[in-house]
C-alpha cells in the first residue's frame, strides 16, 4: 500500500528536531532508517502529519570507546553493527544478534536506535542490550537522561521515551576478561521473526559462575529478563546440572502468550530447548 | 507539498520535485520511467524492488524518494548499460534461473552486491544473501547455481589476467 500524505522536514541538530516535533503538537514521528516507520505507515498503523528526518544529526553517528563503556550512536545501521570491530570486541552479543535481523538489504538501512525505539518484542537487539545491561542515552529539550535497558522497555512497542525525546546512543559497559556470550533464536525462516530467542552472558570466578545475565525475546510483550534462570546458574560451575536447573527455572520467569496455532506451553518448551543449546555452547568454549 | 530532490541515478544527475510520500521505487518507475525496479510486496519482504544505494542493496519500496537526497542510485537499467552484471545475467539464462522473471532484477542486485563484497561466497553465503529475495516460480537451486558459477568464472578471469 502507498503511504498517506505527510510533511517531510530534515533536522540538522537535536534542538531543531525537538522544535519541529513540538511545533507539530506531537503529531510527528522521527525518521532514521525508516525501515519500521515506512511499512507501518503503509499499513496505516500510524499516519503522522510530519516526519522529521534525524539521520543527518552528528550526535547520532559513530561508534567509540568512552571511559568504561562503548558508545554506539543510534544511527548505526544494522550492517555496521554486524561488521564493526569495536562492537565485535566489546559488545559481541550485538554482532551475534545482527545476522538474525531481517535480510541484508534491510540491514543496510535499518538503524539500531530505530530498532530499540520501536521496541518490537520479537526483535533481537532489545534482548541483547538488556542482557548486556546497557544504558540508553536519551536527549530531549529538558536535557540528557541515561536509562538502564531494564527500565526502557515498558510494554508492547512502548518505551520510557517521552514524546519528543530522541534515543541518541547505546552505552555498553566494557566486559571483563573471559566473559562468555551466547545468542541464538529459532525462526521458521532465516531473517524471519523469531518464535523464541535467547541472549546470555556469564562470568566465571574460580570455575564458578559469579554473574549471569539471561534474556529472552518473542516470549511476551517486551524482551524479558530471566531472573530465576540467572539465579539458577550463579554459584555453580556451568554444567549439565546447572543448565538443567536454569531451563526448569524458565517456568517461573516466563508466561508466554497463548497464540492461536502456537500454544504458550510450546513456546515455553522452545525457550527451554534454546536456552539449553545456548548455555551448552557457552559451556563448551569456557 | 513537493520537495526538491537532487540525486544521481545510473550516473546521471537528477533534479525533481517529489511528494514526500513517494517511495524511491515509485519515483524511479513513474517519474524516471525506470520500470526495471519491480514492486511486489511493498513491505520490504520480497526483494523485487532492490536497487543499489551508495553501492549497497536497499529496498526501493521502503526508502522515501526524499531520503535519497545526495545519494547515488543504481538500478537494473544502470547495470545493463555498464555491462557490470552481463556475465551474471548470462549465467541466469544458461541455468534457467528464472521463469516469469519478475524477481530477477532484484536477485541480480543482491547477487551483484554479494560478489562485489565477497568474490568467493559459499553456497550457504549465497543463500543467506538471497534470503530477502522471493522467487515464486523457478525455485532457488538454479539461481544459487548461476551465482556460484559466476563467482568461479570471475575468479578464473582474475587469475588468467595475472
Amino acid at each position: 500500500m502507498k503511504l498517506p500524505s505527510f510533511e517531510f522536514l530534515r533536522a540538522r541538530s537535536l534542538a531543531e528536531a525537538w522544535a519541529l516535533h513540538s511545533d507539530a503538537g506531537g503529531d510527528a514521528v522521527y525518521l532514521s532508517g525508516g525501515h519500521s516507520v515506512v511499512p507501518s505507515m503503509a499499513l496505516r498503523l500510524q499516519a503522522p502529519s510530519r516526519l522529521i528526518d534525524i539521520s543527518q544529526i552528528a550526535e547520532l553517528h559513530g561508534v567509540e570507546l568512552q571511559g568504561d563503556a562503548l558508545r554506539i550512536g543510534a544511527m548505526t545501521r544494522h550492517a555496521e553493527v554486524l561488521a564493526n570491530p569495536l562492537i565485535a570486541r566489546h559488545a559481541p552479543l550485538l554482532s551475534r544478534a545482527a545476522p538474525h535481523v531481517a535480510h541484508p538489504a534491510i540491514r543496510n538501512r535499518g538503524t539500531i536506535g530505530g530498532n530499540l525505539a520501536l521496541a518490537d518484542p520479537a526483535s533481537e537487539f532489545p534482548a541483547a542490550v538488556l542482557a548486556m545491561r546497557a544504558e540508553l542515552e536519551v536527549m530531549g529539550p529538558e536535557g540528557q537522561r541515561m536509562i538502564a535497558a531494564d527500565d526502557f522497555f515498558l510494554d508492547l512497542y512502548e518505551t520510557a521515551l517521552i514524546p519528543g525525546e530522541v534515543l541518541t546512543a547505546i552505552h555498553v559497559p566494557l566486559p571483563p576478561e573471559g566473559r562468555m556470550f551466547g545468542f541464538d533464536e529459532i525462526a521458521r525462516r532465516r531473517g524471519d521473526y523469531a518464535m523464541v530467542g535467547v541472549a546470555a552472558q556469564a562470568d566465571l570466578s574460580d570455575g564458578v559462575v559469579s554473574d549471569a545475565s539471561v534474556t529472552l525475546f518473542s516470549v511476551g510483550v517486551t524482551p524479558m529478563r530471566a531472573t530465576a534462570a540467572q539465579d539458577a546458574l550463579k554459584g555453580a560451575p556451568l554444567s549439565t546440572d546447572s543448565i538443567a536447573r536454569a531451563q526448569a527455572a524458565l517456568a517461573t520467569d516466563l508466561d508466554p502468550p497463548d497464540d492461536p496455532g502456537f500454544p504458550a506451553e510450546r513456546r515455553l518448551q522452545l525457550a527451554r530447548v534454546l536456552l539449553g543449546r545456548v548455555l551448552t555452547r557457552m559451556e563448551a568454549v569456557q | 507539498m513537493k520537495v526538491m530532490l537532487s540525486t544521481t541515478v545510473n550516473g546521471e544527475q537528477v533534479q525533481e520535485a517529489v511528494l514526500p510520500r513517494t517511495s524511491l521505487a515509485d519515483f524511479l518507475r513513474e517519474d524516471l520511467g525506470l520500470t526495471g525496479t519491480h514492486l511486489g510486496c511493498e513491505m520490504g519482504a520480497c526483494g523485487a524492488c532492490l536497487v543499489l544505494m551508495d553501492g549497497v542493496p536497499v529496498h526501493a519500496c521502503l526508502v522515501l524518494a526524499v531520503q535519497a537526497e545526495g545519494s547515488t542510485i543504481e538500478t537494473i537499467e544502470g547495470l545493463n548499460e555498464t555491462g557490470a552484471a552481463a556475465d551474471l545475467q548470462a549465467r541466469f539464462h544458461d541455468r534457467n534461473a528464472l521463469q516469469c522473471g519478475f524477481c530477477t532484477n532484484g536477485m541480480l542486485m543482491s547477487a551483484q552486491a554479494l560478489l562485489e563484497a565477497n568474490p568467493a561466497p559459499t553456497r550457504d553465503e549465497i543463500r543467506d544473501a538471497l534470503s530477502g529475495n522471493y522467487c515464486r516460480c523457478t525455485g532457488y537451486e538454479a539461481i544459487v547455481d548461476a551465482i556460484d558459477t559466476t563467482a568461479r568464472d570471475r575468479a578464473a578471469r582474475t587469475e588468467a589476467a595475472k
